[in-house]
């Protein structure tokens, strides 16, 4: 899948999602295009160190996948993976709104009043 | 009920969710700490849960099962890590064989809630931190999918006025 194929309110919402700044600044980065460590490094203040651990934490969730090509990393976005986390964390979070929802009605609320 | 926020994180594979009720900490704490009416929303309409076990304290071990439309029965259990009565709960929560007992090749998710008083009632605060995204396919697919689809317009409702 290429990121052109989504939405720009599908891409909001989907960084919406990425907590952490920085992180979501190289995830959006290397899902236009793969880029190696040092190149990503060199447009943060922050350490090479630094940057490879937000690196680290983002293939850790298999948001992205580093490939040598000759002595660089290249790292690149992984969008199928983080639609699929999407999606579950999107489940879940109906299943903890019912849940409200009825704890909601066993304290006498009336259903769903906001 | 108002949901106040929902925070969803898929690096750090997290779901916070923070809702308001209309009554005081210590009566969100009850339908906690009370497993008939645990009961009574823990599980979704179509596979309502039963608490066979629910050691309330710290160190705990719950274990309870639900019941689908077609008789299915998985299994599921928490053990309390903290209580602090009537402010926090921190508990870990897997799934179980058909024994009740916790799976051992499948870790538990550890979970949060918090109870906060506010300006007219109580703010319940939801962290579940899942450790895998292969942790989050079998636990959020434990059985509840037909259940979680039922109110979806309505959620779509709360969710509207959040954004």
């Amino acid at each position: 899948m290429v990121v052109d194929e989504l939405t720009d309110r599908d891409v909001d919402l989907i960084f919406r999602a990425l907590a952490d700044r920085t992180r979501r600044n190289i995830f959006e980065r290397v899902l236009v295009r793969g880029l190696s460590v040092s190149t990503l490094a060199d447009d943060y203040t922050m350490s090479f160190a630094a940057v490879q651990k937000h690196v680290g934490v983002l293939e850790r969730a298999s948001l992205v996948t580093k490939q040598r090509q000759g002595r660089e990393q290249i790292v690149r976005g992984n969008m199928p993976r983080l639609q699929r986390v999407s999606a579950l964390l999107d489940v879940y979070e109906r299943i903890w709104i019912q849940r409200d929802q009825r704890i909601a009605e066993i304290l006498g609320e009336t259903r769903s009043s906001t | 009920m108002t949901v106040i926020s929902s925070v969803k994180d898929p690096v750090a594979l997290t779901l916070i969710v923070v809702s308001q009720f209309n009554a005081t900490p210590e009566q969100v704490w009850d339908v906690w700490e009370d497993p008939r009416k645990l009961e009574r929303w823990w599980g979704p309409p179509t596979f309502p849960a039963t608490f066979v076990r629910h050691e309330f304290v710290a160190d705990g071990q719950c274990r309870y099962y639900m019941t689908g439309p077609n008789g299915e029965q998985p299994h599921g259990w928490w053990r309390i890590r903290t209580l602090e009565k009537p402010r926090r709960i921190e508990f870990d929560n897997g799934l179980a064989g058909d024994d009740g007992e916790p799976m051992p090749d499948l870790d538990p998710m550890p979970s949060s809630v918090s109870f906060e008083p506010v300006d007219g009632g109580t703010l319940m605060t939801s962290v579940a931190n899942f450790t895998s995204v292969e942790q989050m396919e079998t636990l959020i697919g434990m059985g509840m999918k037909e259940g979680t689809e039922q109110a979806v317009g309505q959620i779509d409702d709360l969710l509207l006025a959040l954004h």
